[in-house]
C-alpha cells in the first residue's frame, strides 16, 4: 500500500470510530469538535481547490461560508416567525432549503468570480477580499435580521430518514458530505478539467495556444469551490444554530487559507488535516493558557520552516517523491506574473 | 471653510496610511514578501513610543524609541524567520507572518499587560496653528501630515537620487539579476525590511498620541494598508502615496458629507443603515472599481 | 500529529476528569472576552470574580466552586461553542460574556432546561422585556440604562442642544435610542463605523454644529482613540462631554491621560462610595493585582457574591431550580454598588451616579463623585416581562 492510501484510510478510520472513541471516554464533547473539523475541513479543501490547483489564491472564501449559512438562517427565521419571505412561507426541509442556498452560492461565485478574474495575483487576492468584505459589511447592516447580532436557528433542518438533531447522526452526516466532496475534489483534479486547470496554473499562455479559454475554466472552478464552502457553512448554521456576518469576515478567509498551508496546498486531504490541526491545538492550549497564542504562533512557524508541503507534506516526508513538483509556489513569482500580455 | 477642514483632516489619515503602506510596497516589491505582521511593528513602535516617553517624560525620546524598537524587532524578525522564507512559497510567508502577529499579540500582552498606556504630549502639541486666515488647525494633525510629506520627499531623493535608491529599483524589477551582478542580495533585503518596519515606527510614534495604544492596534490598518498599496499598484512607493491620498480622502470626505447627503434624500430608517454599510466598505468598493479598471492598480511599479 | 493530537487530546480530558473526582464543587462556566483589545473587560470581571473566591478560601456562600475560565475572543460563534461544550460536561451556571453579540449566541444555551445565566456586564433589551427568562438574571444592569441616566445627567446640567455620537451597530442604535428617550433637549446623531481609528471628521461637524455638549458611545479602544482626538482638538475646552461609564472607564481613563479632564461619566458605581463592602473590595482588588478595579470588576465581585448568597441559602445544592431562582431573586448580599434588589424582570436595580473627571487628592485624574442622579432605577422594559 502506497503511504497516500494508508493515510487516506487513517483518516477515514479516525472519523468512522471517533463516536465511539467518545462513548468509551465519556467525552461526547470530541463528537461535537469532530463535527467541527470536518465543516472547516469542507471548506478548506474547496479553498485548496483553487489555490493548490488553479493557482487563484481567494481571500474572500469566507463569503461562501457565510452566504450559505445566511440562507439557512433567514430561510428558519421567517418559517419559525410564520412570515412568508416573499409569498413564500418557509420550509424547513434540508431537500428545499440547502439546494436554495447552493444557489445562491453559486451565483455570488459566478458573479464575484467574473469580475474579480479580470485581475491575476496580488490584484487577485485583494478584489476577492473587497467582495467578501462588502458581503459582510451587507449582512452585517440587515438590522431586521439582528444586524452585527446574527440570527438564532431554534432547530436543525429535517432529512428523511435522519434525526438531524441527534449529534451522532449530524455528525455522520458531516463526516459523509465531506468525504463524498474530497472524493469528488479528487475526480475533478483527474479530469481532463483538471489537468486544464493545472495547465493554465504553470503557463497560461501554453494553455491559450491550445485553444482554450482560461477564464471558463477559472470560473467554473470558482463556483464549484464556492459551493463546497457553501456547504460547509449551510452545515455550520445547522451545526451551531446560530449565524453572524462574522462568517463571511476575512480573518474567516485568512483562517481558512492557514488552514490549506497548514494542511499542505494542493492536496485536498491536507487542508482538511490542517483544520484539524487548527482548531484542535486552538482548543487545546486555549485549554490550558489564555496567553495560547503565544504557543500556537510558534508551532505554525515550525510548520512552514520544516514542514515543505504543511502536515500532508510532514507525513508523506520520503514517499512518493514526484509529488513534491506540486509544492512549487502556488502564486506565480512575481516577474513571472509581471509579463503576462 | 469646513471643507478645507475636512479636506486636511483626509490628508493627515492619508499620512498615517501612507507611512504605512510605502514600507510594505517596498517590501513586497522587492521581496515578494506578503507581510502580514506590518501592523505588528507598528504597534511595537507605539508601545516603545508610549512607555519610553512616559519614563523619560520626554516625547521626543519616545519618538526615537519607536524608531529604534520597531526596526530592532524587524531586524530579529527578519534574521530569524523572514531571511529563511524569500525562496518559498508567497503562501508560506503568508502563514509564517500571521504566526508572528499571534506571537507579538501575545508577547505585548504578556510584557504590558492589556491596559493601553497613555502617550505623554508636551504643552506645545496640544496647541493650534491659524493654517488660513480663520482656519485653526490642531498641532497635532498638522505633524502628522508634516511626517507624511517628509517621508514622501525623503522615499523619492533615496529612490531616485542614491545608490541604494538605485538598488531598489532594479530590485523591484528583476531581483535574481541584480544578485548576479554581484550585489549582496540579503542585506539590501534586510536593509529594505528594517526600513519598512522603522517607518512602522514613526506611524506608531505619530499615532500614539491620537489613537490608543492597544494590542491588535496593527491589524486594524493592516487590511487597509494592503488596499492602498493594491490600489496604488504593488511596488510602487508613488502608487503607495496615490493610494493612500484616494483612500484617506474618500474615507474623510465620504465621512463628512455622505451621511447628511442620504439624510435629505432617504427617509431616515434607511438612509442610517445605508451609509453605515456605504462607509464602512468605502475602501474595498473604491479598490474593486479600480481594480476592474485598472487590473493592476492606479500607478504599478512597470509600465 | 493526527495521533499525537488525539494523545494530548485524552491526556487533557483524563485530567479534567480526575479534577472531578477530588471534590464535588460546584462548576462555574465564566465565558468572557480575553482577548483582543476589549480583552481587559473580561480580566477585570475574572479577575475580581477569583478574588471574591479567593477571599473564602476557594468558596462562595461556604460552597466549595471551581471557575472554569474561557475566552470567546468577542466572538459569537466562539461563544457558542464554549456553553455546548460545557453544557455537555454537565455546567448548569454560567456567567462572565462581557458583549452583547456573544450573549445573544450563548443565553439559550446558558438557560435551558435547569441551567442558569447570571450576567455580569451585558444586559440586551430582548432579555429584558417580553422575551425575559426564567433562569436569566442581569447582575449589572439592563443595556439601555446608563445611555437614559446620561439624558437625565444632561438635563440637570442644562444642557439644550445636543450632539450624540456612537457607531452604528446594534449597541450603538440602542444607545442613542437610550439617550433621547429622556433628554429633553433638541439633539443632532452622527453615526461613527465600528472599530473607526480617526474621528478628526465627526470632531469638525461636532464644531460646525457648536453644541451645548456631547455624548459619545465608544467603548474599549475607539473610545480613547475618540477621546484623545477630542482632547487634542480643543472641543474639550469648550463644549462638555457626557457619557457613560463604558466611554470612560479607569482604564481608559489611564490610556487617555490629562485630555480626559472634566467629561461627565455616568456610573452605576461610584468608586468612591465610602460603603465598607466598596472600600474594602478596592484596597483588596489593589493590593492583588497592583492597578485599580473598574465597573466591571465591581460588576463582576458583586455577581459572584450573589453566587455566594443563592449558594449558601441552597447548600450547594443546584438540582433544585426553583430554590436556587428563589435565592438568586432574594439577591441578599452587601452589593459593592450600594443598595442592590432585582427587579421583575431579574435586571439590577440600583443607583446610578454622576462622576467628574478632576483631579483627586494624589494629584492624579480620578473619576470624583458629584451628585446621584436616580435611586433604584428601573429599566423601562421591566414592565412588559411576564416573569
Amino acid at each position: 500500500m502506497s503511504r497516500r492510501i494508508i493515510i487516506d484510510l487513517a483518516c477515514l478510520a479516525t472519523f468512522a470510530l471517533l463516536p465511539l472513541l467518545a462513548a468509551l471516554l465519556d467525552e461526547p464533547f470530541l463528537v461535537s469538535l469532530f463535527t467541527r473539523l470536518a465543516i472547516y475541513g469542507m471548506a478548506a479543501a474547496s479553498l485548496d481547490l483553487l489555490i493548490g490547483y488553479g493557482a487563484l489564491v481567494s481571500f474572500g472564501h469566507a463569503a461562501f461560508f457565510g452566504l450559505g449559512g445566511y440562507v439557512v438562517g433567514i430561510v428558519a427565521f421567517h418559517t419559525a416567525q410564520l412570515m412568508p419571505l416573499w409569498g413564500w412561507e418557509g420550509s424547513n426541509s434540508a431537500l428545499i432549503v440547502w439546494p436554495l442556498a447552493l444557489l445562491c452560492c453559486a451565483l455570488l461565485g459566478l458573479v464575484m468570480g467574473y469580475l474579480s478574474l479580470r485581475t491575476s495575483g496580488v490584484q487577485f487576492i485583494m478584489i476577492t477580499l473587497a467582495f467578501s468584505q462588502m458581503l459582510y459589511f451587507i449582512l452585517g447592516s440587515l438590522s431586521f435580521y439582528g444586524g452585527d447580532d446574527g440570527i438564532l436557528l431554534n432547530e436543525r433542518n429535517s432529512l428523511p430518514g435522519l434525526d438531524l438533531n441527534d449529534a451522532n447522526q449530524f455528525y455522520y452526516l458531516c463526516v459523509a458530505l465531506l468525504v463524498g466532496w474530497l472524493l469528488f475534489c479528487r475526480r475533478l483534479v483527474g479530469s481532463r478539467f483538471g489537468f486544464v486547470l493545472r495547465g493554465l496554473k504553470q503557463s497560461e499562455r501554453r494553455t491559450v495556444s491550445l485553444g482554450l479559454q482560461p477564464v471558463r475554466y477559472r470560473l467554473t472552478a470558482f463556483v464549484i469551490a464556492g459551493l463546497g464552502a457553501g456547504l460547509a457553512g449551510i452545515l455550520w448554521a445547522n451545526y451551531a444554530l446560530f449565524v453572524s456576518p462574522d462568517m463571511a469576515a476575512w480573518q474567516k478567509s485568512g483562517e481558512l487559507m492557514a488552514m490549506v498551508i497548514l494542511g499542505g496546498v494542493g492536496t485536498l486531504l491536507g487542508p482538511v488535516l490542517g483544520a484539524a490541526a487548527y482548531l484542535g491545538l486552538e482548543q487545546l492550549l486555549s485549554l490550558w493558557t489564555e496567553h495560547w497564542l503565544l504557543a500556537f504562533g510558534p508551532l505554525l512557524l515550525l510548520v512552514v520552516l520544516f514542514g515543505r508541503q504543511g502536515i500532508y507534506g510532514l507525513l508523506m516526508k520520503g514517499a512518493d517523491k514526484p509529488r513534491r513538483a506540486r509544492a512549487r509556489s502556488a502564486l506565480p513569482p512575481l516577474a513571472a506574473q509581471e509579463v503576462r500580455p | 471653510m469646513l471643507l478645507l477642514e475636512q479636506l486636511l483632516n483626509g490628508l493627515q489619515y492619508s499620512a498615517l496610511l501612507f507611512l504605512l503602506a510605502s514600507g510594505l510596497t517596498l517590501i513586497f516589491g522587492i521581496m515578494g514578501v506578503i507581510n502580514l505582521a506590518h501592523g505588528a511593528f507598528y504597534m511595537v513602535g507605539a508601545f516603545c513610543a508610549a512607555y519610553t516617553a512616559m519614563a523619560s517624560g520626554s516625547f521626543w525620546l519616545g519618538g526615537l524609541a519607536a524608531l529604534a524598537g520597531s526596526a530592532l524587532y524587524g531586524l530579529v524578525i527578519e534574521t530569524a524567520i523572514i531571511r529563511r522564507l524569500y525562496n518559498r512559497d508567497h503562501l508560506d510567508q503568508v502563514l509564517a507572518t500571521l504566526a508572528v502577529v499571534f506571537f507579538t499579540n501575545e508577547l505585548i500582552t504578556l510584557l504590558f499587560g492589556r491596559s493601553p498606556p497613555a502617550m505623554p504630549t508636551p504643552e506645545w502639541y496640544g496647541a493650534f496653528v491659524e493654517v488660513l486666515p480663520g482656519l485653526m488647525y490642531p498641532v497635532s494633525r498638522l505633524l502628522f501630515i508634516g511626517a507624511g510629506l517628509l517621508v514622501a520627499v525623503g522615499m523619492w531623493l533615496l529612490i531616485n537620487h542614491t545608490r541604494l535608491g538605485m538598488l531598489i529599483r532594479a530590485g523591484a524589477d528583476d531581483h535574481e539579476m541584480v544578485g548576479a551582478l554581484g550585489v549582496n542580495i540579503g542585506r539590501l533585503y534586510t536593509l529594505v525590511f528594517v526600513f519598512g518596519c522603522a517607518l512602522c515606527g514613526l506611524a506608531g510614534f505619530m499615532a500614539a498620541p491620537l489613537l490608543s495604544v492597544e494590542i491588535g492596534m496593527g491589524e486594524k490598518v493592516l487590511i487597509t494598508t494592503f488596499v492602498v498599496i493594491v490600489v496604488g499598484g504593488v511596488g510602487s512607493v508613488r502608487g503607495a502615496l496615490v493610494g493612500a491620498l484616494l483612500i484617506g480622502m474618500v474615507d474623510s470626505l465620504g465621512r463628512a458629507y455622505v451621511p447628511p447627503l442620504l439624510d435629505q434624500l432617504l427617509p431616515a430608517e434607511t438612509s442610517g443603515a445605508l451609509s453605515a454599510g456605504l462607509l464602512s466598505a468605502s475602501a474595498y468598493i473604491v479598490m474593486a472599481l479600480v481594480l476592474l479598471v485598472r487590473p493592476r492598480g492606479l500607478l504599478p511599479a512597470r509600465a | 500529529m493526527k495521533k499525537t493530537l488525539n494523545l494530548a487530546m485524552l491526556g487533557a480530558v483524563l485530567a479534567s476528569s480526575l479534577n472531578a473526582l477530588a471534590q464535588e464543587p460546584v462548576r462555574i462556566g465564566f465565558i468572557t472576552t480575553l482577548s483582543t483589545p476589549a480583552g481587559y473587560l473580561g480580566e477585570d470581571a475574572r479577575d475580581a470574580f477569583r478574588l471574591a473566591i479567593e477571599q473564602e478560601g476557594g468558596k462562595l456562600g461556604g460552597v466549595p466552586v471551581e471557575l472554569l475560565v474561557e475566552d470567546d475572543g468577542l466572538q459569537p460563534a466562539k461563544g457558542k461553542q464554549i456553553v455546548d461544550r460545557m453544557t455537555l460536561d454537565g455546567i448548569s451556571l454560567y456567567t462572565g460574556v462581557m458583549f452583547s453579540n456573544v450573549l445573544a449566541a450563548v443565553v439559550n444555551a446558558a438557560t435551558q432546561g435547569d441551567r442558569f445565566y447570571i450576567s455580569a456586564n451585558a444586559g440586551p433589551s430582548n432579555l429584558a422585556g417580553e422575551q425575559c427568562k426564567a433562569n436569566y438574571f442581569a447582575a449589572s444592569y439592563q443595556n439601555d440604562v446608563p445611555h437614559e441616566m446620561a439624558g437625565v445627567a444632561a438635563n440637570d446640567l442644562g444642557y439644550q442642544k445636543m450632539v450624540i455620537l456612537a457607531p452604528n451597530y446594534q449597541a450603538g442604535r440602542d444607545a442613542l435610542a437610550g439617550f433621547k428617550r429622556t433628554f429633553k433637549g433638541e439633539v443632532s446623531e452622527i453615526y461613527t463605523k465600528l472599530n473607526q481609528l480617526d474621528f478628526s471628521v465627526e470632531l469638525a461637524r461636532v464644531r460646525a454644529l457648536n453644541p451645548d455638549a456631547v455624548f459619545q458611545f465608544h467603548p474599549g479602544g475607539a473610545g480613547i482613540n475618540f477621546a484623545k482626538q477630542y482632547g487634542s482638538s480643543g472641543l474639550a475646552k469648550s463644549i462638555p462631554m457626557v457619557v457613560p461609564v463604558f466611554s470612560m472607564d479607569e482604564r481608559m481613563l489611564a490610556a487617555t491621560g490629562n485630555v480626559a479632564e472634566g467629561v461627565n461619566v455616568v456610573s452605576g458605581w461610584n468608586p468612591q462610595s465610602d460603603k465598607p463592602a466598596n472600600q474594602a473590595f478596592i484596597q483588596a482588588f489593589t493590593a492583588k493585582y497592583n492597578r485599580a478595579p473598574t465597573m466591571y470588576a465591581a460588576q463582576g465581585y458583586d455577581t459572584a457574591r450573589l453566587i455566594g448568597s443563592a449558594l449558601k441559602a441552597t447548600s450547594g445544592n443546584l438540582e433544585d431550580a426553583d430554590a436556587f431562582r428563589s435565592a438568586l431573586r432574594a439577591a441578599d448580599f452587601d452589593s459593592v454598588r450600594g443598595d442592590f434588589r432585582f427587579g421583575s424582570n431579574q435586571h439590577a436595580v440600583i443607583d446610578w451616579h454622576l462622576l467628574k473627571v478632576q483631579a483627586g487628592a494624589d494629584g492624579k485624574l480620578a473619576e470624583v463623585p458629584v451628585k446621584t442622579i436616580a435611586t433604584a432605577q428601573v429599566d423601562s422594559y421591566a414592565a412588559k416581562c411576564a416573569l
